[in-house]
């Protein structure tokens, strides 16, 4: 964890002027579990096949209540690879009656495997957004941060979801790719990188997706192993606080956001929750606790790993929050 | 004044109007409407600057450039191309340039 650094660059506290605060809830981010069936380098969750926290369904249907009580607009789910939770389709058909955006990321690569591929008709059934991650175009370099043979199962995956509706003009059913830098570099921007997915994935094999999301690689986890091993460590911090912009803290997607861990602690966000950083500052850090109008207005938690959130055109889990940086 | 191309004093080319604001923020002008999408794409515009920049020697545009390149996803070949196109411009410079030695030889020559 790095919350703080005696002598290269500010404190990101120092970068505020006022406490960050939060203005609403558009988003419950409900993280349903760390296992997953790949090990990909620049996974700030740490995510595997050894790993063993899993939502119960008692905070699953707390989720629910919370949801059905506020009209909380989007509902985002994420992991781990949440089709390994046994209880996902249910939630998931709970959460499609509650008419909201739905979303869920997944590796796609799961979604070859036999135990799994009914999960690309149940998503389309209950229209769900699907985001998968593809952090480059090259095989080889995906392959180095996801894992060996991973590119072309992704490919595959993306090519039965366009078989099915997904990321193709007219069926409502949305496909969208994340992008991340594979080292200790920041994101292009994201209208060029994503004329560039959407010309070579079309080109070469045919796929054809929605949105291309760009995110910062956060400096905490496996990623912060490979920049202390590296000896990138400071200059990757100094790219981040160098590219520092107060219109993307401003539209920083935490401010929005409530973030639900596997054990029903609150978050102010997906990266705060694997530093084990509960929500704080007078509100409450359980779903059992959950109380949308302290929630709406709370005092973010911050640490010097926000710097990633706030480079350049700022980065969310739904890509840059700006035009362009 | 320690060492000649500190990787920091890249840091400070932001600075560069100090002394002369006005001509340093036309450059700055200057260089974001050269360096935006246009007829070229922005990834056809880092790799030309790339070329350039590994031509030219310098090592703070080499650090920009490279970080740049990475940033949009251009890959390793594709920045080896750049850079190789550039080398054999440079290459074929020289060349060009015996012509004067070829000149001078036959005319100097019996």
């Amino acid at each position: 964890m790095i919350m703080h650094n005696p002598d290269s660059y500010p404190s990101f506290v120092q970068k505020l002027t006022v406490p960050l605060q939060a203005c609403g809830i558009d988003i419950l981010q409900i993280n349903v579990g760390y296992i997953c069936n790949l090990e990909c380098k620049h996974c700030h969750v740490e995510a595997g096949p050894q790993r063993t926290e899993i939502m119960s369904k008692q905070v699953m249907e707390q989720c629910l209540h919370i949801l059905q009580s506020h009209s909380i607009p989007t509902i985002d789910i994420t992991g781990g690879a949440p089709e390994m939770h046994a209880d996902l389709p249910w939630f998931l058909q709970e959460c499609a009656g509650l008419n909201r955006r739905l979303l869920v990321r997944t590796n796609a690569v799961i979604l070859l495997e036999k135990q799994y591929e009914g999960f690309i008709d149940l998503y389309a059934r209950h229209n769900v957004e699907v985001i998968v991650s593809l952090p480059h175009l090259d095989a080889k370099v995906t392959g180095r941060q996801r894992g060996e043979g991973v590119f072309p199962r992704v490919i595959e995956a993306l090519g039965r979801l366009n078989e099915r509706g997904y990321g193709q003009a007219g069926s409502g059913l949305v496909l969208n790719l994340v992008h991340n830098p594979n080292g200790a570099y920041l994101p292009g921007s994201q209208a060029s990188l994503e004329d560039q997915y959407r010309k070579i994935l079309r080109e070469r094999y045919g796929v054809s997706f929605n949105q291309l999301f760009c995110l910062t690689n956060m400096p905490i986890g496996r990623f912060l192993q490979y920049l202390r091993n590296t000896g990138n460590y400071a200059d990757y911090m100094n790219a981040l606080v160098g590219a520092f912009n107060p219109l993307a803290l401003e539209k920083a997607m935490c401010r929005k956001t409530v973030s639900v861990a596997w054990d029903g602690t609150l978050s102010d966000c997906d990266f705060n929750q694997v530093l084990g950083l509960a929500i704080d500052h007078g509100a409450p850090d359980r779903v059992s606790a959950f109380d949308f109008d302290k929630l709406s207005r709370r005092e973010i938690v911050t640490g010097n790993h926000c710097y990633g959130c706030t480079a350049g055109a700022g980065s969310s889990c739904q890509g840059s929050v700006l035009a362009s940086s | 004044m320690g060492d000649y191309y500190e990787q920091k004093d890249l840091a400070d080319f932001a600075n560069i109007g100090e002394y002369s604001p006005e001509l340093g923020k036309k450059y700055f002008d200057y260089y974001g409407e050269a360096m935006k999408p246009g007829a070229l794409t922005e990834r056809e515009k880092l790799l030309i600057a790339l070329a350039v920049a590994t031509t030219q020697k310098c090592p703070y545009c080499i650090d920009a450039y490279t970080n740049q390149c990475l940033s949009l996803g251009i890959s390793q070949e594709e920045m080896m191309e750049a850079v190789h196109v550039g080398a054999a411009l440079v290459a074929g410079i020289v060349l060009a340039h015996s012509t004067q030695m070829r000149k001078i030889i036959k005319k100097k020559e019996m």
